[in-house]
Formats: structure tokens, C-alpha cells, sequence
């Protein structure tokens, strides 16, 4: 008798939970369809029409590069210092990013007992770096400063500060308390507790996320190039301004580009793979 | 065994010494790297060549708008209107202006006023003096009070220029003599200057929407004040919430499609469910592929072959999120415990009933955190492929910063930009909770 209306409740959930699913989807499926149809009305060009001439600009270029013969090889040397540019940036805004990530992360803490009442604050603070636009501090210092690398780096750190700061404190949070306390038995100060109890265990972490975070700013550094913020992304909107003709000089830059974003890619999640392997094997 | 406690003790102040090593020259090498990159950038000649006036101009003109007192020496008229716009020119001049004739007297208040008589003027600044100017056919006489002349001031044959606070300015030329005064606030934000609602108060307006006189015969009273505000030609807030709505719809489509097309995908690519390893090795090279041309590229392209607007960025979001979610995903699955796998098989369950009791349940809070985390991802740089041109509110603020009409419309995009990025993010970071916890 008992077991009987178990089951039967059991069905009913069964059922109940079956159908929230079913509307879900339907939902998303609706939202989908009805999305793609408003947005292909909201463009300019149809979606077919572009389907049709989708490789006609691809194709230009690789033509263009083809004809361009071994002069395309020069024109990639050429490029060279705007991609370096584009590194650079990326490279100073996760640094500075990091640096200041790191700093709110340990303030964001509960298990390192820097000062309670600051926790809150901090981590709004990172919410609100985290989620500001790049876009827009890019633009405003680009107004301010002139165009070059320098807006965009600080508008990269600024966004790299909350996100990074967010997945350290997170880390932060799950440290084993254990070796801290021992320390502070021995009489260990706030600073030795933490280099020897806590940096030890968060490092490998630490350390994959900047590296995960390096990888995204090398693709937004050379995004925010095109709107004026120096690096590959400059001249590539420079090459695509010039209309016909430019074709090789863009396609070097993709190239380039496309290199660049792989190897970082690959670098990175080598790096990270053997940082996470020693860390197991310890 | 005899312990030697000195040799011990040795080793580990060898091990720390080399560690402490280590630390310090990493530390050097990123102080070393930083200022290579000091030069690299180029950082003093930027701080030189910096405009800090125009964060001040920005950052004035974001909270405040001005009303303009304008002499033409021509025709001898007066003329004052919000912004210096044809379409804002009060019929009456501000209890502040007082017209008489060829005179005015223009009042900046705390002591700044400003007499203009023809084509001359005096401006009394108090702590400097008055400063007098007159404008004719060989260009602008000044006769300035004795002493040093401040830095507000500039005065040159055909031209004078005095600023001395932030809000109050006048300008004379040949043409014309020119008395700005700032106001704080945004001004005809709601309905336009010319319109019959422009001065009413909220309790006012509260009135005409419930009664039934109509003021336009076409429609209710609560109609015509939507969309005298929807159609405000000066905040053109109909273009800006269309714009706005471009990028989250960007934003959404192109999550959900790179999601759901990833997932299929990413089970031909994961080790554990690959029907074959040729099939593996080109869907996970197809990964590849959208990843490493990058959202930069994918858009460039699309714009090209699609126009502006909201398809173009969903499909440059979507193309390259199918790479990044894909590989994620088949990561996750490879990483499954069989064992549940094998607990669904041993009931007797069926290929689909394997997969959807024993495999799903394991990833689905993979899918949905990383779809989410995303989504909120998405909404930001859906800004940034607007501004390459996909248009949104990316291609919005890019436009009317580009032709710097007024810093108040900027501001006003800023802000609601920041509120919907913010919003998307709070609300990926609920549905995550929600979703995966509850």
C-alpha cells in the first residue's frame, strides 16, 4: 500500500519534471527560430543573399595573397612589429591584471583573514571590473589619450583584474586550513603564513588561470586594435579600409593572426596541463 | 640510524635558498619585461600628448548641458537656445537675459555678468576685473585689466576666449559674440523642446495620460506621450533601445547556437564515444579551426557577407563559441565515470536510455555553466563586435563619439550599456545557481 503511493508520487515527479523540460526547450527552440528570423529582418543584407556570397571575400584574399607570390612572406615579416605590439599588450594588462587580482583576491577571502568587513566590498568590486565593457574604457581612453597600445591595455587589465580576481578568491576559499594553523602555532607571522601555508597551495592554480587569461586577452587585444587601439587589429582595419588591392596585405595580418592565437593557445594549455600533473603528483 | 640534524638542516636552507632564487629572479624578469614595455609603448611621449581637458569636457558635458546667449553682429540679433540647436531657441529669453534693444545683460551669477552693447561686450569676472572687447570689421580689440594674463584667457587678433570657471565661458568674433552657461542635468531628455509636454511635471503628466481629452486626435493621451519620448530626436531613445536589444540578441543567439551545435559535435570528438578516430581527429580539427580564426576575423567576414546588424554577430559568436564550448564539452565527457554508464546498462537500458540516464546527467552542469558563463561573456564582447561594425550598441557609441555632437547622448549610451552587461551577468550568474544548485 505504501510502496504503491511512493511509486505513484514518484511517477507524478517523474512526469512533472519531464514536461518543465519539454517547455524548456520548446522555449529555447521557439526563441531560436523566432531570434534568427528577427535578426536576419534586422540586417542589412538577407540570409541567403550572404550565404551565396559568403566565400566570395575569403576568396578575393587568398587569391590576392596567392598572386602576391613570395613577396607575401615579406609582407608577413612586415607585420611583425604590430603583432609584437598586440603581445605586448596582452602580455602588460594580464600582468598588471593579475597583479591586482591578486591583491583583491586575498582581501576577498574568508579563510585568510585579512580584514572581514572588507570581503563584501571587494567582491562587488570585482563584479562590477568584471563586468564593465571593454569596449567602453577602450573608446574613453582612446579620447583621452590619443590612440596606441596604452588605452587598450588598461581597459584589458581593468576587466582582467575582476575575472582573474574572482576565479584567485575562489581558489582562495578552498585552501586546506591545516598547514595555516600550524604555522601560526609556531608563532608564524601573518606574511610567513601566508608564503609558506597558502601560496604553495594556491600557486598551480594561480598559475593555470593567468595563463587561461592570456590566451582571452591575446584575442581581445587584437580585437580592440580595430577600434583604434594599436597593434594588428590597427592595421588590419587600415588594410581593410583600402577596399580592392589590400587583399595579400590582409590576409598576411589573418595569418599572422590565426598563428599567433594557436600557438598561444597550445602554449598555454601545455603549460597548464604539466602545472595540474605536478600538482597531482605532490 | 644517527640522525645528522646539521646536514638536514643544510639541505632544506639549500632547497629554500634556491627557491627564494628562483622567486626573485621571475620577479626580475617581469620588472626587466615591464620596462621594455614602458619604452615599447612609448609612455612619456602618450602622457605628453594626452588631452586631459578632454576627460574634463567629457566628464562636464556628461552631467550638464548649456544654454547659449548669442549676438550676431551682423544682423544685430539676439538669439538664445539650449546647445546652440535651431530647434531649441526659446521664444523668450530666460529670466537670466535680460534684452533691451541692442543691449543685453546677461547674468552668470556669484558676480559674473556679462553687458554686451552691438558688437561690444564687458565681462565683469570677479578677482580679475573686467574685461572689455569689441568686435569690428578688422577682427576683435580687447582691453583687458593690468597684471598677468590667466591661462582661461585667450586672446588673439580675430578671436577672445574667456573661461574662467568650467560653466561659464564667452567668445567673441567677427561674426558673433558668444555667452555660454552651464546647467546641470540632462536637458530635453524626455520630450523634445518644441513639444507641448516639454515643462510639465510628472503629476501633470500623470493628468493628461488619464483624461480623455486628446491632444492628438489619433490616439490616447498616454500614446501620444510614449511616443513623443520614443521619438525624441535629440536622445533618439527608439534608436538606442533597438541598438541595445541588436547586441543582447547577438549575445543570446549566438550562445545558444554555438551551444547546442557543440554538444552533437563534441560527442564525435570525445575519445569515449567517437564511432570513429578519423571522425575524432577532423571534428576536433574543426574546433580548431573556428577557435584560432577568432571572433576578430569571423565578424570581419560576416559583415562582409551578411551587412550590418544583429545575424552577422550572432553568427560570428556562434562560429567561434562552437569551436571553444565544443572542446570543453568533449573534455567533460571524456571525463565521465563510467561506472554509472554501466550502473543504467546492467537494468537493461537501451543505447538512448544509456545516454540520456547514464551520460547526460553527468555533463548537463558542464553545459550549463559553461553556456552561461558564455552567454555573460558574450554580452560584452557583442559591444565590441558592434563597433567593428555588426552594429549594435557597439556601432552606436562608436558613431556618436566619432562625431562628438553631444557628450550627454555618450554618457547615456555608457550607462545603459553598463546596466544591460551588468544585468546579463547577474542574471547568468542566477540561472547558474538556480539551475545547477537547485
Amino acid at each position: 500500500m505504501a510502496t504503491a503511493s511512493i511509486e505513484q508520487e514518484i511517477h507524478r515527479i517523474e512526469a512533472r519534471r519531464r514536461l518543465y523540460s519539454g517547455i524548456l526547450l520548446i522555449v529555447v527552440a521557439a526563441t531560436m527560430i523566432a531570434g534568427f528570423l528577427e535578426a536576419s529582418r534586422m540586417n542589412s543584407g538577407s540570409f541567403f543573399g550572404g550565404l551565396k556570397q559568403f566565400w566570395d571575400y575569403p576568396g578575393e584574399i587568398v587569391i590576392e595573397a596567392w598572386q602576391s607570390g613570395t613577396a607575401f612572406f615579406g609582407l608577413l615579416v612586415h607585420f611583425i612589429p604590430a603583432l609584437v605590439e598586440t603581445i605586448n599588450i596582452a602580455l602588460v594588462a594580464t600582468i598588471f591584471g593579475g597583479l591586482g587580482a591578486l591583491v583583491l583576491s586575498f582581501l576577498a577571502s574568508r579563510s585568510l583573514e585579512v580584514w572581514p568587513p572588507l570581503i563584501p566590498v571587494v567582491r562587488r568590486i570585482m563584479d562590477v571590473t568584471r563586468a564593465f565593457p571593454e569596449l567602453i574604457i577602450a573608446l574613453f581612453l582612446i579620447f583621452v589619450l590619443g590612440g596606441g597600445p596604452i588605452p587598450a591595455m588598461i581597459a584589458v587589465a581593468f576587466h582582467t583584474t575582476g575575472a582573474l580576481g574572482k576565479l584567485f578568491s575562489e581558489v582562495n576559499d578552498n585552501v586546506d586550513r591545516k598547514p595555516i594553523e600550524g604555522l601560526r602555532a609556531c608563532g608564524a607571522s601573518w606574511l610567513q603564513r601566508m608564503r609558506f601555508a597558502v601560496i604553495p597551495q594556491v600557486l598551480p592554480n594561480f598559475l593555470s588561470y593567468f595563463l587561461l587569461r592570456l590566451e582571452i586577452n591575446v584575442r581581445a587585444s587584437a580585437i580592440l586594435g580595430y577600434v583604434g587601439a594599436g597593434g594588428l587589429g590597427t592595421e588590419l582595419r587600415r588594410t581593410i579600409g583600402w577596399g580592392q588591392g589590400a587583399g595579400d596585405e590582409t590576409a598576411a595580418i589573418f595569418v599572422l593572426l590565426i598563428l599567433t592565437i594557436v600557438a598561444v593557445d597550445q602554449l598555454s594549455s601545455y603549460l597548464r596541463q604539466r602545472l595540474t600533473r605536478s600538482d597531482r603528483a605532490h | 640510524m644517527a640522525v645528522d640534524r646539521a646536514a638536514i638542516e643544510r639541505e632544506a636552507l639549500r632547497m629554500a635558498g634556491g627557491r627564494t632564487w628562483l622567486l626573485l629572479s621571475i620577479i626580475a624578469a617581469i620588472a626587466g619585461y615591464l620596462v621594455y614595455a614602458h619604452f615599447a609603448f612609448d609612455v612619456p611621449k602618450l602622457l605628453q600628448n594626452a588631452r586631459w581637458e578632454n576627460a574634463v569636457i567629457l566628464g562636464t558635458d556628461a552631467v550638464a548641458h548649456k544654454v547659449h546667449v548669442v549676438h550676431n553682429n551682423r544682423t544685430a540679433r539676439y538669439e538664445v537656445s539650449v546647445e546652440g540647436e535651431r530647434t531649441a531657441t526659446y521664444a523668450e529669453p530666460p529670466n537670466w537675459v535680460a534684452v533691451a534693444g541692442s543691449k543685453a545683460a546677461v547674468d552668470l551669477e556669484d558676480g559674473y555678468v556679462v553687458e554686451i552693447d552691438g558688437a561690444s561686450m564687458r565681462f565683469t569676472v570677479p578677482g580679475y576685473g573686467i574685461i572689455a572687447a569689441r568686435a569690428d570689421a578688422n577682427g576683435v580689440t580687447a582691453d583687458l585689466p593690468d597684471g598677468v594674463r590667466p591661462d582661461w584667457l585667450i586672446v588673439a587678433p580675430n578671436k577672445l576666449d574667456a573661461r574662467p570657471t568650467l560653466g561659464r565661458r564667452v567668445q567673441v568674433s567677427r561674426a558673433k559674440i558668444e555667452v555660454h552657461r552651464y546647467f546641470f542635468g540632462w536637458e530635453n531628455f524626455w520630450f523634445p523642446f518644441r513639444s507641448e509636454l516639454h515643462d510639465k511635471s510628472a503629476g501633470e503628466l500623470w493628468t493628461l495620460a488619464t483624461s480623455g481629452d486628446r491632444i492628438d486626435d489619433g490616439m490616447p493621451n498616454w500614446q501620444h506621450i510614449f511616443l513623443t519620448w520614443w521619438r525624441n530626436p535629440d536622445w533618439q531613445h527608439n534608436e538606442v533601445f533597438i541598438a541595445l536589444l541588436e547586441t543582447i540578441m547577438m549575445a543570446v543567439l549566438g550562445t545558444l547556437v554555438a551551444s547546442f551545435v557543440g554538444l552533437p559535435l563534441a560527442f564525435l570528438a570525445a575519445r569515449n564515444f567517437s564511432p570513429s578516430g578519423v571522425l575524432r581527429f577532423f571534428v576536433r580539427r574543426l574546433f580548431d579551426v573556428l577557435r584560432g580564426i577568432d571572433m576578430l576575423i569571423w565578424s570581419l567576414i560576416f559583415i562582409r557577407a551578411f551587412g550590418l546588424g544583429p545575424l552577422t554577430g550572432a553568427l560570428a559568436i556562434a562560429f567561434t563559441d562552437t569551436g571553444t564550448l565544443g572542446k570543453l564539452f568533449s573534455e567533460a565527457l571524456e571525463n565521465i565515470d563510467n561506472k554509472q554508464v554501466e550502473g543504467v546498462r546492467a537494468t537493461g537500458a537501451s543505447q538512448i536510455q544509456r545516454y540520456r540516464f547514464g551520460v547526460i546527467p553527468q555533463i548537463l552542469p558542464v553545459f550549463l555553466s559553461q553556456s552561461l558563463y558564455y552567454l555573460e561573456s558574450n554580452t560584452r564582447s557583442a559591444t565590441v563586435i558592434g563597433a567593428l561594425g555588426a552594429g549594435g550598441i557597439g556601432l552606436l557609441l562608436v558613431e556618436t563619439m566619432r562625431t562628438a555632437r553631444d557628450w550627454e547622448n555618450v554618457a547615456y549610451i555608457i550607462v545603459l550599456t553598463i546596466v544591460v552587461v551588468i544585468m546579463m551577468d547577474s542574471l547568468s550568474t542566477w540561472l547558474r545557481r538556480k539551475l545547477i544548485e537547485g
